[in-house]
């Protein structure tokens, strides 16, 4: 039944994510990303990761891509906008990404990976777990990512906003 | 879901988020518009998530699940920054094509 379920998502995810690569309008990536990440979502949930799963679509299709949306939205880019490289680029991008991807999978065969046994408890995507080890082992870069934060704002506002002739 | 571990062998997980990731990087060098190379910046993001919680889930520890917090922190804030940056350079040139600031290649 999982593997069916894994199969199904699996296949989704490449799909929506070529989608989003081959699209002619910005505007059906940005909605081809938002189906990906649904997905991806799917996958944490198959993998007991239950708190992750509902943080990705908050943060992900929640934030991020109305972000990217609304962007598209007011810089108005549609298909006739687009810009296109040429045959020959594209191309050559297919060809190097999918060389890319064979040197991966051939560098990972080629791994030695330590055994470790299934863990009997699975408990450990439940909000109990992961917030324990936030706020005891990785307390000081929890913290550190809210200065991040505070500076991305920052910076964002500053560069958005229109500079005075 | 508990049987899932059992019935999908670890390799599947490290196939999908690599030709995930590929497809970020093929879209990276496909695309000229700047808005859907940074779409497919988090697309290859989001492939390290899936293979970080996948290797978290195996291994029972759930280190990997809280990596993923701080990319996804440092993804919104690169979004956020990148979005910015992309609103201020359209103002400027009016256009989103890469090809416009190719004076930063050098």
């Amino acid at each position: 039944m999982s593997l069916y379920l894994f199969l199904t998502l699996a296949i989704l995810t490449i799909i929506s994510a070529l989608a989003v690569v081959f699209s002619k309008n910005p505007m059906y990536s940005v909605l081809w990303l938002i189906v990906c990440f649904f997905t991806v979502a799917g996958h944490y949930v198959l993998l007991n990761a239950q708190f992750l799963a509902i943080v990705h679509l908050i943060v992900y299709a929640g934030a991020i891509m109305v972000l990217f949306l609304f962007v598209v939205m007011l810089l108005n880019l549609n298909a006739e906008t687009e810009p296109h490289k040429s045959n020959l680029t594209k191309i050559a991008s297919a060809i190097s990404a999918g060389l890319f991807f064979v040197v991966l999978i051939a560098s990972m065969r080629a791994t030695e990976l330590g055994e470790f046994s299934l863990p009997n408890k699975s408990n450990i995507g439940f909000v109990e777990q992961v917030g324990k080890k936030l706020f005891t082992d990785f307390l000081l870069p929890f913290e550190i990512s809210s200065v991040l934060f505070l500076s991305a704002m920052i910076g964002s506002v500053l560069l958005a906003k229109k500079e005075k002739k | 879901m508990e049987n899932t571990l059992q019935a999908v062998p670890q390799n599947w997980y490290l196939v999908l988020s690599t030709f995930l990731f590929c497809i970020g990087v093929m879209g990276v060098l496909f695309r000229r518009n700047a808005i859907i190379i940074l779409m497919c910046i988090e697309l290859m993001l989001n492939s390290v998530n899936l293979l970080l919680v996948s290797f978290s889930a195996y291994s029972g520890n759930s280190d990997g699940q809280v990596f993923v917090f701080f990319i996804m922190v440092v993804a919104a804030a690169e979004v956020a920054v990148g979005l910015a940056l992309l609103m201020s350079i359209y103002r400027n040139v009016a256009s989103t094509d890469i090809n416009v600031l190719n004076k930063l290649k050098w």
